[in-house]
């Protein structure tokens, strides 16, 4: 059993658990992520790693609530146990001075951004951070992608704060404006991913994205989530997280990655009816 | 024996099992084991010969013939307790052995008759001492050592059992949530109950074996690690054959295609068939084909059968007498409806514009001479593809080691194909206080075979611990 040491609502519907787990705390590196469990008859979801803390054994996750799981973990509160927390799983990020990077994080992606761009930046990059999302509500960790980056720069789908438009605006500004970047890295939705790696090919910018596939055992076990990676067949799990997106096969992909989606919705639905009433009816008899 | 000499039922007492119709609907246990008159009548058959020729095809040694000689006399627990000296796992055995080609097969009465079945018993006096909780098991006293068990399949729970008993502190590492290993995220519910096998691995920690699930060697620490910094003496790692293998045909990663792993752990593990009781959904249409002639395949083709699927194909490229899976699974897959195409190979997975499979084209092969497995070599006839009309495939062509360990643990040896390379007589690998057996060795093979290597493990790592 895991205990949750603090619960943060970042945004609505995105949640931050700094989970205790002194095991996985203790070899965890920038790029890799965690398996976890909520209870007995749960999935096993895969989460990437947003922070961590050797010296307090915690792991910090950032997480949306899409689905039945994730809405059910975010019930959970400070001070409550996750009842499966596996890692550090996956390969790290390679992180090495390669002069001018630029970290892309859109949406909930920005969490795991973070400590690669803290880590790059403490390599000796200098790191242009982009973040994104779709409205001003919905952004978080300014700050911390602040002190992360050597510079950040921030933009809204809908210009509710800063720059209106996409992070993939700003990133083809920055190519546009000055000297060489040597590494673009790209975390975040997948059609965001796709059109980084579009851009930046144009441009021969290598880039890597962080791909968030389905799983089963993250250990190379099952092949559940292979991706095809310059015509190799490759498992995100051990082999990744983290391909030379230039090299991603995005359209199997995004295919494979709603293979579930009709039993997604069911299990949400029905966690929704289970769950509408928060009263002690637990499941809205008392309607 | 030649004393009491009375007519020998030739035939071995019948075991019940569910009625096919019915049991391809659920996922309970198949075969339902002997009742105390057809154990001991079963029993009765055993000759008690003085050379014991049964005990030579045992991988862990079991005095069979004791054993036998005990619960036929209605001594069920002294024959749970006589297993249990050298075998762990008797539960499991009893159901998962091919006894046909170990004990049974070298059993004199099988020289004119059927052999004993020996397999039932042990599956009866198991399941009579786990309902009837009886004696515990002696160990010695603590010897102070302390050994880490990488994996809790079949080799890790045999070694962690026979090392605990010798007295050394034992803890297993887990990567998955449950322990079990294969036996829970492998072997079917309907052959091997997961209550069977938690009960055996409870047996386990009542010897004082810690297993740490969770924890992936290899990630949160290294072998050297648990080593040099967390005070363990000796490593036995029995990881396992953990990595799918896939055909590298094209549309393989179409959606619908799965690997046995994936299949079958979405289903045993996770319990994908009561989806949406439990979280972990599976997706299976109206016709699967199962690409393989394994165990695992069987495996596979009547899960889908369970799980809704109108047929099931079992696709392999050799004909029936060279498939390598038990006999009895073959049967009992015929019997509940799965079908069967040989000497037929996929060449590609069609699919629709959403990626879904649709359909397999296949070639047809025929025998030719035999290659270096002493079986005869499948060779395609040119011009013969076809299409089978699949919704679902399932890659069951067997498995390879997992890297994980291998990759991250300096100094150890590996084949060019991965595994391990240890000693067979003592399972010592190339760098000192390390050990391994089962499948990570040996490449994909059963359960015993893989209970033996632990066995074997565990006594050198004893000798090494005493300095012997």
């Amino acid at each position: 059993m895991y205990r949750i040491l603090k619960k943060d609502v970042l945004v609505p519907s995105i949640n931050l658990f700094e989970i205790e787990a002194p095991k996985v705390a203790g070899k965890a590196e920038p790029g890799q992520f965690v398996i976890l469990r909520v209870q007995e008859k749960g999935e096993r979801i895969p989460l990437t790693i947003a922070d961590f803390d050797r010296a307090r054994g915690t792991i910090t996750c950032v997480f949306q609530e899409v689905g039945k799981t994730t809405m059910e973990l975010g019930t959970l509160n400070e001070g409550d146990y996750i009842l499966d927390f596996v890692g550090p799983l996956g390969t790290p990020s390679h992180i090495e001075l390669f002069g001018r990077v630029v970290c892309v994080g859109g949406g909930v992606g920005v969490a795991p951004v973070h400590p690669i761009a803290r880590a790059l930046k403490e390599a000796g990059n200098e790191v242009l951070g982009i973040i994104g999302a779709r409205n001003k509500d919905l952004l978080f960790w300014e700050d911390k992608l602040r002190a992360a980056c050597t510079e950040l720069r921030l933009t809204t789908d809908d210009g509710s704060y800063m720059r209106k438009g996409f992070v993939t605006d700003l990133l083809k500004e920055a190519i546009l404006e000055d000297g060489k970047i040597d590494l673009c890295l790209a975390i975040g939705p997948l059609p965001m991913m796709r059109a980084v790696c579009e851009l930046t090919r144009e441009y021969g910018i290598k880039t890597i994205v962080s791909l968030n596939t389905l799983m089963v055992d993250g250990t190379g076990m099952c092949g559940c989530c292979r991706v095809t990676v310059g015509g190799e067949t490759r498992f995100a799990c051990v082999d990744g997280p983290e391909f030379d997106g230039h090299q991603v096969d995005f359209a199997e992909m995004s295919r494979r990655s709603v293979i579930y989606k009709p039993q997604e919705l069911l299990a949400r639905e029905k966690y929704q009816q289970n769950n509408a009433c928060r009263c002690t009816c637990k499941g809205g008899s008392c309607k | 024996m030649t004393e009491k000499k009375k007519a020998i039922n030739p035939q071995k007492n019948p075991m019940s099992v569910q009625d096919p119709a019915l049991r391809v609907k659920n996922f309970n246990e198949v075969a339902l084991g002997y009742n105390e008159a057809a154990v001991i009548a079963e029993a009765g058959r055993c000759l008690q010969c003085k050379n014991m020729p049964c005990r030579q095809g045992c991988p862990v040694d079991i005095d069979i013939s004791a054993f036998i000689k005990l619960a036929g006399e209605g001594d069920f627990a002294g024959a749970a307790k006589k297993i249990k000296e050298k075998n762990a796992l008797p539960g499991v055995c009893g159901r998962v052995c091919p006894q046909e080609n170990q004990c049974e097969k070298y059993c004199t009465l099988g020289k004119k008759h059927e052999p004993v079945a020996i397999g039932r018993i042990e599956r009866f006096c198991a399941d009579w001492e786990m309902a009837n909780g009886t004696g515990s098991q002696e160990v010695a006293p603590p010897t102070g050592k302390k050994v880490a068990v990488v994996g809790s399949g079949p080799a890790g729970l045999t070694c962690a059992a026979d090392l605990a008993k010798l007295g050394h502190r034992v803890t297993i590492f887990e990567a998955l949530h449950i322990p079990g290993g294969v036996l829970m995220y492998g072997i079917p519910e309907f052959r091997l109950p997961k209550a069977i096998v938690q009960a055996e691995i409870d047996n386990l920690k009542k010897l004082g074996v810690e297993i740490q699930v969770n924890s992936v060697v290899g990630r949160f620490a290294t072998i050297d690690e648990l080593m040099q910094e967390e005070g363990f003496d000796a490593v036995f790692i029995g990881t396992g054959a953990g990595l799918p293998h896939f055909m590298r045909i094209p549309g393989e990663n179409a959606c619908g295609v799965y690997s046995a792993n994936e299949f079958l752990t979405r289903t045993n593990l996770m319990k994908a068939y009561l989806f949406p009781d439990f979280d972990t959904p599976i997706r299976v249409g109206r016709k699967v084909a199962v690409l393989g002639g394994g165990n695992v395949a069987m495996d596979a083709a009547r899960t889908a059968l369970r799980l809704g699927a109108e047929e099931s194909w079992i696709v392999y490229r050799r004909s029936k007498v060279e498939m390598p899976a038990r006999q009895e699974e073959v049967s009992h897959a015929e019997e509940e409806g799965v079908r069967f195409k040989f000497l037929t190979s996929p060449t590609r997975i069609l699919y629709n514009d959403d990626y879904w499979v649709t359909a397999m084209e296949c070639l047809q092969y025929e025998l030719g001479e035999p290659d270096e497995s002493g079986r005869r070599r499948p060779v395609p006839i040119k011009g013969s593809e076809f299409i089978l009309d699949v919704d679902t495939v399932v890659v069951a062509i067997g498995q390879g080691p997992n890297p994980l360990v291998p990759r991250t643990t300096k100094g150890l040896a590996c084949t060019k194909r991965g595994n391990i390379v240890a000693e067979t007589e003592t399972g010592a690998t190339s760098k000192p206080g390390v050990f391994a057996g089962g499948d990570v060795v040996t490449g994909a093979a059963t359960v015993i075979l893989a209970m033996g290597a632990g066995r074997t493990a565990a006594n050198s790592i004893h000798n090494y611990l005493t300095g012997k």
